[in-house]
């Protein structure tokens, strides 16, 4: 810091001395925002919105029920349950990790969630409120397991969650016996009808956590670490950050998201649906991949996860909507995932030329 | 002139191999010290007792006379000294103003920096100020570090760590990866830094090189200091007699 504050003796010479081509300095930044502008419109979320956009011409020319108001409320509902475990997976796939057992972790959050209520046997803003607590603490547990694993056992994180992905589903299926628990209380259900400003409340969470996520991911040292760990763990490291320490917040935050979301399930779906998040890691990837997070970390945005997000959910809206087989959502899903990491290793080859 | 680090009869051990027996090194405030020696002469075993990576089995450092232990790289920066590591270690995906603020991120004053929200712009604006007074030429302060040069990158990292240097830094081999233009660029840039008081220490096997940047020599051989040269009072052949022993006859 104080070599900043107070320049060592010599330092004005040699820069006078060298003061002659680059004189007339611009303010900086001034120069490099222009072109920081014209980045953004090279980037993956970008290009990703173009078509986004594209999609929802097309749909929208094809059969105007598309773009109704409702149809696209519908399209928010659907998409923002795993809107909020994208989040948590786009600052660990950014830092260069991995994790495989959200799908599990949301039906396991969503099961001692609702155990919770039923064992409260009460139905109010209280019960709601432990059965969140409880989600929330459950999907946490999960998430601190797979960052000590991975931190401290060294195991993997492919690994690591893809055994959490197993164990956690297990233990949900050990508790239910394998039904699907029913029992969630009205005072919840009544918050599926409601809303504000027209939209459902889970909308309504899924923004907050998404904005929230952005933010902090974009304008602060916790977000910039993520970046730094996930592009060079080692510099980290070198740099005297707390690398492990990071990663097991970032797993935890990870594993924290996907406990929320179980509940929000639980509140769409009224039941827990044991049997139903299978795919669900693999879609969040997909659509985090497809906003331009890297595979390799070090790169990647929350608008982009967001844009990435709503790609597989338009596609498969709009196929149902003009009665394509929307079986279809999954083939295009699979072949525009394959091209946009294809052009985006292009891009990279080039610039590394450069 | 008092020296700025002195180190007296480093002895480092692992298991029954001695990597330093019993070494020496002095540099001074605002000097180009080159430290030289064959592969295993117990180069990079100094520069990461002297910068605080491994702490010496014997010996005694001194830090502008004051005996002092340097127990942590932490530490070793806490006094202002920094090392560029032969990888750089930066980040390619992030821009040159980002890395120059690796683990020392600026926060904005008052609640916003409570929150850990970053100062960008100030942060910027120190990492553009000190790459312009080095005359280190990168164009763009957002672009990835991947997109630059091998010297830039040098560059990039070289002044980094004279950010954070206020009295000295380790340069562990700076041109290995260089083509001659950016080697002589970067050489450039070491006398820079060295002409605003901040002592440099560089690591070589470039013989040419090593006599055109330093203003003096410190040879190393099988873990011991065996000369010191003046870097104008000496040659290529010198220097090559003491690093692999050649001299010795003749020198005692």
């Amino acid at each position: 810091m104080s070599a900043i504050g107070d320049p060592a003796p010599g330092g004005p010479q040699t820069v006078s001395a060298q003061g002659g081509p680059s004189a007339p300095t611009p303010p900086p930044g001034a120069p490099a925002r222009q072109s920081a502008f014209r980045r953004l419109l090279q980037t993956s979320p970008a290009y990703m919105s173009g078509v986004l956009l594209v999609l929802i011409l097309i749909f929208s020319a094809i059969d105007p029920a598309f773009h109704s108001t409702s149809n696209f409320r519908n399209i928010l509902t659907d998409a923002s349950i795993l809107l909020v475990m994208a989040v948590g997976m786009t600052y660990v796939m950014v830092a260069a990790g991995f994790d495989l057992s959200i799908g599990s972790v949301l039906v396991f959050s969503g099961v001692v969630g609702i155990k919770a209520m039923v064992a409260l046997g009460t139905d109010n803003a209280l019960t709601v409120l432990v059965g969140l607590v409880v989600s929330c603490l459950g999907g946490l547990s999960w998430g601190i397991f797979n960052g000590l694993c991975i931190t401290k056992l060294r195991v993997p994180a492919l690994i690591t969650t893809l055994g959490s992905l197993g164990a956690a589903l297990g233990i949900a299926r050990l508790i239910t016996h394998g039904n699907d628990v029913r029992g969630v209380p009205l005072t919840l259900i009544k918050i599926t009808t409601g809303g504000f400003l027209g939209l459902n409340w889970i909308v309504w969470v899924a923004a907050f956590v998404t904005v929230v996520g952005g933010l902090v991911l974009h304008f602060t040292r916790f977000g910039r670490w993520t970046y730094i760990i996930g592009s060079n763990a080692e510099a980290a490291r070198r740099a005297g950050i707390d690398v492990d320490r990071h990663l097991l917040k970032l797993y935890a935050l990870s594993g924290l998201l996907a406990g929320l979301a179980g509940m929000l399930s639980l509140t769409r779906f009224a039941t827990t649906t044991i049997a139903g998040h299978a795919s669900d890691a693999l879609q969040v990837i997909t659509g985090v991949v497809l906003g331009g997070t890297s595979l390799f970390g070090g790169i990647g945005t929350i608008v982009g996860t967001v844009i990435g997000m709503f790609i597989p959910a338009v596609l498969q809206n709009g196929f149902i909507v003009t009665n394509v087989e929307p079986f279809w959502q999954e083939v295009a899903i699979g072949f525009i995932l394959i091209a946009a990491v294809y052009i985006d290793q292009l891009k990279r080859r080039s610039r590394e030329r450069a | 002139m008092t020296p700025l680090l002195e180190a007296r009869g480093i002895v480092k051990r692992y298991g029954h191999v001695t990597a330093l027996s019993g070494a020496d090194f002095v540099v001074h405030p605002g000097e180009v010290v080159a430290l030289i020696g064959d592969n295993g002469a117990g180069k990079s075993t100094l520069v990461k007792v002297l910068s605080g990576v491994i702490e010496p089995d014997e010996g005694q450092m001194l830090l502008r006379d004051e005996p002092i232990t340097l127990d942590s790289p932490q530490h070793a920066r806490a006094v202002g000294i920094e090392t560029v590591f032969q990888d750089l270690a930066l980040a390619p995906e992030l821009g040159p103003a980002e890395n120059a603020f690796i683990g020392r991120e600026i926060l904005k004053p008052g609640l916003l920096g409570k929150l850990g929200v970053l100062d960008k712009a100030k942060m910027r604006r120190q990492a553009f100020e000190s790459f312009t007074s080095m005359g280190t030429d990168v164009k763009d302060l957002d672009a990835p570090v991947a997109a630059l040069s091998g010297g830039q990158r040098q560059g990039v990292a070289i002044c980094r760590s004279i950010m954070w240097a206020n009295q000295l830094v380790f340069m562990d081999e700076p041109t290995a990866a260089l083509g001659v233009r950016q080697t002589g660029k970067v050489l450039e840039l070491i006398r820079r830094v060295a002409s605003t008081g901040i002592a440099v220490v560089l690591i070589s096997h470039n013989m040419p090189e090593v006599l055109q940047a330093s203003d003096r020599v410190e040879v190393l051989r099988l873990g011991r200091r065996v000369a010191q040269f003046k870097s104008a009072d000496t040659n290529v052949e010198e220097l090559v007699g003491a690093m692999t022993g050649a001299l010795d006859g003749a020198g005692a």
